[in-house]
């Protein structure tokens, strides 16, 4: 993430790490969870579902913070995030 | 290559236990607002920590009325604009359950608005979530009475002459005791005003605009995108402001917040206090 000025203490927040999911044949291709992501993690993928939309693919899981955002304002339940087995782990990697 | 992490074995999705997932995908078309709302509104129900046994979803008829079919608790689809008077209904035959109205601004604001009024006049134990899409999506996108002034629909091709209702102001007239607007883009503000509005006594209204790309946005120039766009340009939060000064305009600016939330006798508690004597 790029700051205008670094926090004071941002080397000491430890930053949750999540590993975000999507359920490819529930999405209509609306968007709003690849333009909503704070970190960018999220793009077209270029092939169809069943019902022929492009859904999602993250094309940088491991910067996935686990804020559930693509989450919730996802109107097709199909995308979601859980938190990583450990804060240090790349998200999308199972230990 | 594009790394994906679907391809490792998935866990359900969180709300799926909250879904009757053989209906999923639901109707609500690409870039529909609904399906965020309705989003909200579950994990609002599911972080409560209320027994869900004892919570009842009733909508009315409308895009959003097919919420009702789409959740896995007991829940009530009824007749156009109705909603609220079957809701009416289960809470006073049990005054236990937790009873939720999803339902549409045609739904709750036209064909039931008279509905609308004396619920909240009455302070029934009712959380009543509205969906604002600003004209009457299932239809083909007809005028509705919260069409913005101007706006173009089937039945104002040349733009609505008339003036819109402000749903806020309208419930704080007709005695809601809680009040709140949001928008689909204010997810977590929403979730968290359904969360105390579930927890609270009393007639609680929230309002959510929410996009109808494929009705109201084609005609009036408006992607869904525009539509977020617009939430966010326009979108001021005041929290606690005066309902008789909430805007709702989408040139000058949309007034966003927790609005009201007051203590008065439920309906129920004055019936019992007056007529149940002994
Ligand atoms: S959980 Fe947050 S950071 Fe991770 S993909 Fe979703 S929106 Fe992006
Ligand atoms: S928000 Fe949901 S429906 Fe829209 S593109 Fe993302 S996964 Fe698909
Ligand atoms: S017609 Fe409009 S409100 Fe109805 S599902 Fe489609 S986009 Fe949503």
């Amino acid at each position: 993430m790029e700051f205008w000025r670094v926090p004071l203490d941002a080397h000491e927040i430890e930053v949750t790490k999540g590993i975000v999911y999507i359920i490819e044949d529930r999405c209509k291709g609306c968007g709003y969870c690849i333009e909503f992501c704070p970190r960018q993690v999220l793009e077209f993928s270029p092939g169809f579902n069943v019902k022929g939309y492009h859904p999602p693919a993250a094309v940088k899981p491991k910067e996935c913070v686990n804020c559930h955002y693509c989450e919730i304002i996802c109107p097709e339940f199909a995308i979601y995030s859980v938190e990583a087995p450990f804060s240090d782990q790349p998200a999308g990697v199972l230990p | 290559m594009i790394e994906t992490a679907s391809r490792i074995k998935q866990p359900e999705h969180p709300l799926d236990d909250l879904l009757r997932t053989d209906r999923i995908p639901h109707i609500w078309c690409p870039g529909c607002g609904i399906g965020t709302v309705f989003s909200s509104c579950l994990i609002a129900m599911k972080n409560s920590g209320l027994n869900l046994q004892k919570m009842a979803m009733v909508s009315g008829i409308g895009c959003s009325g097919r919420a009702a079919g789409y959740v896995a608790m007991d829940s009530f689809h009824t007749t156009h604009g109705r909603a609220i008077p079957f809701a009416t209904g289960l809470k006073l035959g049990n005054p236990e359950l937790n009873v939720v109205v999803f339902s549409g601004d045609g739904d709750l604001f036209a064909i039931g608005g008279n509905h609308f009024i004396h619920a909240a006049r009455r302070n029934m134990d009712l959380t009543v979530i509205c969906v604002n899409n600003l004209n009457y999506g299932m239809t083909g996108g007809q005028m509705a009475a919260t069409t913005p002034h101007l706006a173009k629909t089937t039945t104002t091709p040349m733009g609505n002459p008339e003036a819109p209702f402000n749903l806020p102001l309208l419930a704080y007239a007709a005695g809601a005791t809680y009040i709140s607007r949001w928008t689909i883009l204010h997810t977590r503000d929403l979730t968290r005003s359904i969360d105390t509005a579930l927890k609270r006594k009393g007639f609680s209204f929230i309002e959510v605009l929410s996009p109808c790309p494929v009705n109201y946005g084609r005609r009036n120039k408006e992607k869904a995108f525009d539509s977020l766009k617009l939430y966010q340009d326009k979108g001021i939060i005041k929290n606690g402001a005066n309902p008789s000064e909430i805007e709702m305009d989408f040139e000058k600016g949309i007034t966003l917040g927790d609005f009201l939330d007051v203590d008065r006798p439920t309906c129920i508690e004055q019936y019992d206090k007056t007529c149940r004597l002994i």
